[in-house]
């Protein structure tokens, strides 16, 4: 075998890895109704394609043989281990355990898609938030503990500690391995949405450190939202979230200068905007729209399609953001909200009229230690001359923000304003 | 099927400046519940309601006895149900029809040894 026949199947591997490691492992959850045992089984699957397909050729369809080999040494496993060694009681599903065709189908279609099923058990509101992120990435993802700790500045033995506790909790408490019937099938997507979304702010502004954005959370949460939105093709809000999703990444490569400088709308470059993903993400606006109410995310993404679509800047149809941001505050009543809207008021009316919309909120105690705010004010005082007074709101914004890219973007504000330079 | 205790946690001051109206309405909401219970496939093994906890006495270390519960607290556990459900689904849809005006309800499975 040459050396490039290896690397071939190296690169299937990892492909297969990064698009089917949701299906196999919740396809083997099914046969062993045991997360561990399932992560264990899926595995030793990828492992054994790393040497099997060097001398078998990749497979046609590289999921389906996956998850024939998974699902074969779950039932080995089970076998040989018995049932008196478990000390976890087994998930609940709905009773539909997999027959001996589903088993074996190696070339057949037929494997029925439970990747549903799993992120609603990951995103499933009896566990905290933080439980949720980090059983979505390594259960709907297949990364390591060590990668989730990474991704979300916890130490490995922390972000282990959470797994743990969470998978304890599902067995234990008897958090049902099944997709939620009609009734309760919203509110559980809508929990599997905000999921996704914190995974993807996380990575698009990391809250602290030197690298803007992580590309890898931002790809995955992408992904993810792909793979919910092919699941529940007529879930508005799933349309509404990934609209969103790639109507914000469309600015990722103008969002920052060659040298790391924070780039602001209004400063962007937008000839470079990612065009494919604005004309995708401005269809599905569309459509999350006819929903009613419509979600707060098709809403976000309405008014990210109104930046995406005005040709520069000083075209933005500010008015319309306004209004769009008016709905949102219905919809979804929350501080930071308001701040954009009281933002955009600004922008539509003046920067008097938006410091007045802006010193409402000065009061909100959901705002107090908000960087944006003083952010916000600084601006429109310096649009308004008063100085002194943008001097120490920018000071206040410093003091409140830890990403190393907006702390610069700030600092370099304030150096502008100094007396020294007039 | 697993057993499952719903704890009801409220605000004792409310139930004692509590009107007789108020009073009724409660009594007939946890009638209305038990009957509900049965129709969601959950089975409802007993349940009580709990004197304030100014009658409750705690003992700390098998000796040391005080007045009072065992933590004090705004919302207080005034009485529970156990119930017998297929999961935590059917459990929390239960915990949610359970009447707890006063303050809200905790869920937690019974341990099984075997």
């Amino acid at each position: 075998m040459t050396a490039d026949e290896t690397s071939a199947v190296a690169a299937a591997v990892a492909d297969a890895h990064r698009r089917e490691w949701a299906f196999v492992l919740a396809a083997t959850v099914r046969v062993t109704r045991d997360l561990d045992t399932a992560e264990e089984c899926v595995q030793d699957a990828f492992a054994a394609a790393l040497t099997d397909w060097r001398t078998s050729g990749i497979p046609a369809r590289p999921g389906a043989w996956l998850t024939t080999t998974a699902k074969r040494r779950a039932l080995n496993v089970l076998r040989r281990r018995g049932v008196e060694q478990r000390h976890l009681p087994l998930l609940v599903d709905d009773g539909t355990a997999p027959g001996p065709d589903e088993l074996v189908a190696d070339t057949d279609a037929g494997i029925p898609d439970d990747r549903l099923r799993l992120i609603v058990t990951c995103c499933h509101p009896a566990l905290d938030r933080s439980a949720q992120v980090a059983l979505t990435l390594r259960l709907m993802c297949g990364l390591s503990t060590a990668e989730v700790a990474r991704a979300f500045l916890v130490s490995e033995p922390t972000m282990a500690a959470r797994i743990t506790r969470a998978k304890k909790k599902i067995a234990v408490a008897r958090i049902p391995y099944r997709v939620p019937s009609a009734d309760e099938l919203p509110a559980r997507v809508d929990a599997v949405l905000a999921v996704l979304h914190l995974l993807f702010t996380t990575g698009h502004t990391a809250p602290a450190g030197e690298e803007l954005v992580r590309r890898d959370l931002v790809e995955r949460s992408v992904e993810l939202c792909r793979m919910l939105r092919g699941l529940l093709p007529r879930e508005p809000a799933v349309a509404g979230l990934l609209a969103l999703l790639l109507l914000t990444d469309a600015r990722r490569e103008t969002r920052t200068a060659p040298d790391g400088r924070l780039l602001r709308l209004e400063e962007q470059d937008r000839s470079r905007w990612d065009r494919r993903a604005i004309t995708e993400g401005v269809a599905l606006v569309r459509e999350a729209l006819r929903a009613r109410p419509p979600s707060r995310y098709a809403l976000q993404a309405a008014i990210a399609a109104v930046h995406a679509e005005s040709p520069s800047w000083r075209d933005t149809d500010w008015h319309e953001i306004v209004a769009l941001y008016g709905v949102l505050t219905q919809v979804w009543p929350s501080p930071v909200v308001a701040l954009n809207r009281a933002v955009a008021v600004g922008f539509a009316c003046g920067p008097a009229t938006g410091l007045a919309a802006l010193d409402a909120l000065a009061t909100e105690p959901q705002l107090a230690g908000y960087g944006y705010l003083p952010a916000a004010r600084a601006d429109f005082l310096r649009q308004l001359g008063r100085l002194r007074e943008a001097r120490e709101a920018y000071a206040e914004a410093l003091l409140l923000t830890e990403n190393t890219v907006e702390r610069d973007f700030l600092a370099g504000r304030l150096r502008e304003l100094t007396p020294e330079q007039g | 099927m697993a057993q499952y205790l719903i704890l009801i946690y409220e605000d004792e001051a409310q139930y004692a400046t509590a009107s007789p109206e108020v009073m009724g309405e409660v009594m007939q909401a946890h009638n209305d519940f038990a009957a509900q219970v049965e129709q969601r496939g959950v089975k409802l093994l007993g349940g009580n309601a709990l004197q304030p906890t100014g009658t409750a006495t705690s003992v700390r270390g098998g000796s040391e006895v005080t007045d009072g519960p065992f933590v004090e607290t705004k919302e207080a556990l005034g009485g529970y149900y156990l119930i017998d459900a297929p999961d935590l689904d059917a459990a929390l849809a239960v915990g949610k029809l359970c009447p707890a005006r006063f303050g809200g309800v905790e869920v937690r499975p019974v341990m099984t040894f075997d």
